[in-house]
């Protein structure tokens, strides 16, 4: 069985190659570069590298957001496209999945999250529980600020996951004090090999319907609503 | 001759989620378009998120039903053509993105291809091209004109400066109030009026055969708002037909002397503008007097198609052009 992994949902580039059970490699860089450039060449050298052929992949798993919204579709029109021509299953996970994923061992309440500007967040709130994570809070577009007030109630520590933390750190400790767990800088980097693990126990639906996790509607359709309300 | 050259064609520059397979550049396999124009009539305009999110939701389906139409294997296709630009740049990254995929998975080469050049070899689907080629290019993004003097080979010999054809098309419906997109609109409302306002023509300098829209649709506003001001109301078919008549005027006019000035062999037309009926029917009686042959492609080749993408790329193939997987989208590009 060999499964290829892509993310391009944020800042962080990621492909890996696992056979079996072992992970036979990956790319991960975190630069302010095009996705769209990089991606496929980045397959193709880590393909090349680890001596495989397309027509050898079993199935291919991709990072589906939330994030960037033009990242994300880089990722998921190669995955799907890759996943179509090669007449294998394609699963979709969510970002803020695989980034919780990453906080496993912590035996609390893992809060991952990426910045979405304006002080809001991308979030939600897992733990991992049977060796398995269980969602506690839906993954949604919500006030930085709000959000920690929920957790600040809740009287148990919390793991914060984000490649954003620097942006909110001061705010976290600030509302949820030493309750905030923060860990060092490596853990809050999406690995490509997570997003395979967390696709793990995921059945890959229809190719065609996979759709990325954007948690958030475009913004002329949100005004549009908003201004045509009780039509 | 070498064996006939299959390309398959990718577009999304715009609302379109277009895949086409081609023969020879010539004879159209398959030509499957998405088109997501009921998504956007609410918005008055084409929203680029809502097309890319639209794109990425379309693409393997649009791939699957060219693919069924051509009944064809993947053995024997030859390559993957896809529009690097110009256009709304999130939207192109899912084409250029699903395209590269489609070239890695399959083995093929890839080709990046100018939208505009797509346009251009649409009429190749027809007819083959006689060089010198004079081509007018009029879409709601593009007013060009382009002189060819070989496969492959542009030079862009005039373009807009501010607002293309079809924009100033879209903003005079916007005032008028009729619905998107305007151009057909104003085409069919311009039949039943007369030419009663003598709206400007922004010839530019004597030797330009540059464009430029944005004097005549502020003409429009002024005299609607003045108008109105006065307590008359003007005839929208009146309105219709003299703006028309102003921007047909100038596109007819500088086509035809650059048609002579470069003593071409043939002129064509392409862009969704290319389907107005008023605009065909000056620049069929102009040419016709001047005896040199005029093509405009069918209304389903006019507007954005992956078949023109393919027939442009299969060009570029034979000459040996080749994009590398790192291909990216291109908002803006020239035609070169
Ligand atoms: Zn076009």
């Amino acid at each position: 069985m060999n499964i290829l992994a892509m993310d391009t949902s944020n800042q962080v580039l990621g492909v890996a190659i696992q056979q079996d059970d072992t992970i036979l490699g990956e790319i991960v860089t975190n630069l302010p570069k095009n996705h769209s450039v990089r991606l496929m060449p980045a397959i193709d050298k880590l393909m090349q590298e680890v001596n495989m052929k397309p027509e050898q992949l079993d199935k291919i798993v991709v990072a589906k957001g939330p994030g960037s919204y033009t990242g994300v579709r880089i990722g998921l029109a190669t995955a799907k496209t890759m996943a179509w021509a090669l007449n294998i299953p394609v699963i979709g996970v969510s970002s803020l999945e695989v980034l919780a994923y990453q906080g496993r061992f912590f035996n609390g309440i893992i809060c991952p999250f990426f910045d979405a500007r304006r002080g809001l967040a991308f979030a939600g709130c897992y733990r991992f529980e049977n060796n398995q994570l269980q969602i506690l809070r839906k993954e949604e577009n919500v006030a930085m600020q709000d959000l920690l007030e929920e957790l600040k109630s809740l009287e148990r520590s919390i793991l914060f996951l984000s490649p954003d933390i620097s942006i909110h750190q001061e705010q976290i400790i600030s509302i949820v004090g030493n309750r905030a767990v923060i860990p060092e800088e490596p853990v809050h980097v999406i690995r490509p090999a997570h997003v395979i693990a967390t696709a793990k126990e995921k059945q890959a639906g229809s190719t065609h319907t996979l759709r990325p996790n954007y948690l958030r509607l475009a913004e002329a359709e949100a005004k549009w609503l908003e201004s045509n309300k009780g039509c | 001759m070498s064996k006939e050259v299959v390309i398959l064609g990718i577009e999304t520059s715009c609302d379109e989620t277009a895949v086409a397979i081609v023969k020879d550049g010539k004879k159209i396999l398959s030509n499957v378009v998405s088109s997501q124009i009921e998504s956007h009539k609410r918005f008055g305009g084409v929203v680029p998120e809502i097309a890319s999110r639209h794109h990425v939701e379309q693409i393997t389906y649009v791939l699957e039903e060219a693919m069924e139409q051509a009944a064809i294997s993947w053995r024997e296709i030859d390559g993957i053509a896809v529009t690097e630009g110009p256009g709304l740049v999130g939207a192109l990254l899912v084409g250029v993105n699903a395209a590269k995929a489609l070239a890695f998975s399959k083995h093929k080469p890839l080709i990046g291809v100018h939208h505009i050049a797509g346009h251009i070899y649409a009429n190749r689907l027809q007819e083959e091209f006689k060089f010198p080629l004079l081509a007018l290019i009029v879409s709601g993004g593009h007013t060009e004109l382009v002189i060819m003097k070989a496969h492959g080979e542009y030079e862009v010999i005039g373009e807009t400066r501010d607002d293309a054809a079809g924009e100033a098309y879209d903003k005079v419906a916007r005032l008028l109030h009729l619905p998107y997109p305007g151009g057909p609109e104003i085409d069919k409302l311009a039949k039943q009026g007369e030419e009663t306002i003598a709206f400007p023509r922004a010839w530019l300098e004597p030797d330009s055969y540059d464009f430029s829209f944005s004097g005549l649709k502020s003409s429009v506003t002024n005299t609607i708002h003045n108008a109105k001001q006065r307590g008359e109301s003007l005839k929208p078919e009146d309105i219709a037909a003299s703006f028309q008549a102003s921007v047909i005027d100038v596109l007819t006019t500088k086509t035809v002397r650059a048609a002579k000035e470069y003593h071409v062999k043939q002129v064509i037309v392409a862009g969704g503008v290319a389907a107005n009926k008023g605009l065909r029917s000056s620049l069929q009686q102009e040419f016709a007097n001047l005896q040199i042959p005029l093509q405009i492609p069918p209304l389903s080749l006019c507007t954005d198609n992956a078949a023109m993408i393919a027939a442009a790329g299969t060009i570029a193939f034979e000459q040996g052009r080749r994009s590398g997987l790192d291909l990216n989208a291109r908002a803006s590009m020239l035609l070169k």
